[in-house]
């Protein structure tokens, strides 16, 4: 199953761990009623872990991926990339967004150079590029546009375009959103083997539950109204992962009862 | 895995099916009947010319005789040249009608006017007048030509960098729109014709007047596409930006500007307009050369002849800067799907 042609032999690059601290972030309304988007949420997240984010919408998890990207600031507490003080956006925190947000007047190839050229390091590194196009399996589309390419095809050139930089943490705010079932499970499949690869500490927020038992070491329940951390939770089972798994079910269920979905009759079902 | 390979090579296959030419269609073509009857109507338009009897005035000039058979010769040409090249049957067939409507519409142009005089001299010559321009004040034309050419190239290249340099600007800096915003709302609507009575006061020569008023002319909408264009980019575009490590100079200059580009053409077409407008009745008010000045001199002569050549050669040096333009846009903007064709 692992295709040895397909990986990247760099070894230089290592995960970071996320500290969150008691962080909280208030928007506040011109009409008096401020939104309490996150409420004192606070997480570590190893080096090289995989953790998913999940919970309805509201709960506070695409605020506290921002807040960790650094494209927020918080209202309250603080936030750790390893020892640094996260104060904005940066290369070591990769983000990858449900829309592609390739830029469209750049071709695929130029699109997975641009993080080296904004950091004035592509002549040195231009071997890189190709070998990521070839990581997420879009070679022969290197002289394409993204208007040219599908959903998925898109979603991995994002990826690539985020990992060329080896960044310490990949945030993806449900990369796998807006795809297909199909392709969903295949590019599942593919992040999964990149993080196994290269040791990466994932983020991943989404709000798909078998998603994120599939993928997650350790999956963050959030609730909503304020949006905060409910609980966390282990996924004790172990990789190569099978959806359709005994321990898959009893920990789906679980998850439901903690975001209070789960009704007798669904729960005996599964159970 | 496999089922990723098998979306690839679906994608490829699409991709490459795209970009294959179709080679059957052209082998197919023929020469269409109606492809040479302009043959027969330009030789009806030369007997015509010929034969008849002149009712207008009418200097000794042969340009229209001339202009006829070297068309027909060429037209002739083209089509033996199918018969070798078989790859230009269908841009022949394809523009015959249009051939075909434009020698009826001059062998009727030289009915009602030289042949018939239902149109009146001087203000409605035959096409062997204005013809015979062509050959009688080409050095004059040339001229005026160049004058025109040299004011609207120099002129027009200056209100884009300033236009491109001041949108810029106006759509990062929030200080520089606060304070240059109002100037455009005001100053930006006059019609820049309508500075010419104090524009040739203020600047020692007319070539500098006339300048300023083009500039002007030119900036204000390159001014305006350019800074809309800045501020309308999708922030989310910024944002993954800056998670790349982009600085500040990489967020203008490869992200701004690119994502603006659509937006930025719009004004070069719109400014391109305006500067046609302005350099021709900055010429006939104020300037003393140019195809302006030769148009209303030529009026003022009752030369009606030298006007519509004039008109022409206007025509064909605007058209040909416009086609220029559309073919820059088109290399630039090659990754926008749909785009508008000239």
């Amino acid at each position: 199953m692992v295709d040895n042609t397909r990986q990247v032999h760099v070894n230089a690059f290592s995960g970071g761990s996320i500290h969150v601290k008691g962080v909280g972030r208030v928007f506040s309304n011109p009409d008096g009623n401020d939104i309490v988007a996150l409420n004192n949420a606070t997480l570590d997240v190893n080096k090289g872990e995989f953790v998913s984010l999940v919970g309805p919408s509201g709960c506070g998890k695409s605020t506290l991926l921002r807040l960790i990207a650094g494209l927020d600031t918080p209202t309250g507490g603080e936030l750790f990339l390893d020892e640094e003080k996260i104060t904005g956006p940066n290369y070591e925190r990769g983000l990858v967004f449900q829309d592609p947000t390739l830029f469209p007047w750049l071709s695929v190839k130029a699109n997975v150079a641009s993080g080296l050229v904004a950091r004035k390091i592509y002549h040195q590194n231009k071997h890189l590029v190709s070998e990521y196009i070839k990581l997420v399996g879009l070679e022969g589309f290197e002289n394409s546009f993204p208007h040219q390419l599908s959903g998925g095809m898109a979603q991995r050139v994002a990826l690539a375009r985020a990992l060329v930089n080896h960044p310490k943490v990949m945030l993806l705010d449900e990369p796998l959103g807006a795809l297909d079932a199909f392709t969903r499970m295949q590019m599942q499949d593919e992040i999964l083997r990149i993080w196994q690869n290269r040791n990466t500490t994932m983020l991943l927020v989404t709000h798909d539950i078998d998603e994120a038992i599939y993928m997650s070491d350790r999956i963050v329940i959030m609730t909503p109204r304020p949006g905060k951390i409910q609980q966390v939770l282990n996924v004790e089972i172990g990789r190569p992962r099978r959806r359709n798994d005994q321990d898959f079910f009893r920990i789906r269920s679980k998850i439901l009862e903690m975001l209070h979905f789960a009704r007798e009759e669904t729960l005996s079902y599964y159970l | 895995m496999a089922l990723n390979r098998a979306e690839s090579t679906a994608e490829n296959v699409l991709l490459q099916e795209e970009s294959v030419p179709d080679n059957n269609a052209a082998a197919k073509s023929r020469l269409k009947i109606l492809t040479f009857i302009p043959l027969i109507t330009l030789a009806i338009d030369f007997i015509l010319h010929i034969a008849l009897p002149n009712t207008q005035m009418s200097g000794i000039n042969k340009s229209y005789d001339t202009v006829l058979v070297i068309v027909w010769i060429i037209y002739t040409g083209a089509i033996l040249l199918s018969i070798k090249v078989k790859s230009i049957v269908d841009k022949i067939n394809h523009k015959a009608p249009f051939f075909l409507a434009i020698s009826i519409f001059i062998g009727i142009w030289d009915l009602v006017t030289l042949k018939l005089g239902w149109l009146e001299l001087p203000y409605f010559p035959g096409p062997d007048k204005v013809l015979g321009i062509f050959t009688e004040d080409w050095a004059v034309l040339l001229k005026s030509t160049f004058y025109s050419l040299r004011l609207l190239l120099v002129a027009y290249l200056i209100g884009v960098s300033s236009g491109l340099l001041s949108g810029i600007t106006m759509g990062w800096s929030k200080t520089i729109n606060y304070w240059v915003m109002p100037i455009l709302k005001v100053i930006g609507p006059i019609p820049a014709t309508a500075w010419i009575p104090i524009a040739m006061v203020v600047f020692p020569t007319s070539f500098a007047a006339s300048i300023f008023l083009i500039v002007l002319a030119v900036w204000f909408p390159v001014t305006v596409m350019t800074s809309s264009g800045i501020s309308n980019v999708r922030n989310s575009y910024f944002e993954v930006a800056k998670t790349l490590g982009a600085d500040e100079k990489y967020l203008i200059f490869k992200v701004a500007i690119p994502a603006s580009y659509p937006s930025i053409f719009i004004g070069l077409f719109m400014g391109m307009g305006s500067a046609f407008l302005t350099l021709i009745v900055g010429e006939m008010l104020g300037v003393k050369a140019g195809l302006g000045w030769y148009i209303n001199w030529a009026q003022g002569w009752a030369e009606y002849s030298k006007v519509y050549a004039a008109l022409i050669v206007i025509a064909f040096i605007f058209s040909s800067l416009l086609t220029s333009l559309f073919r820059i846009k088109d290399r630039v903007l090659s990754w926008q799907k749909g785009l508008i064709k000239w």
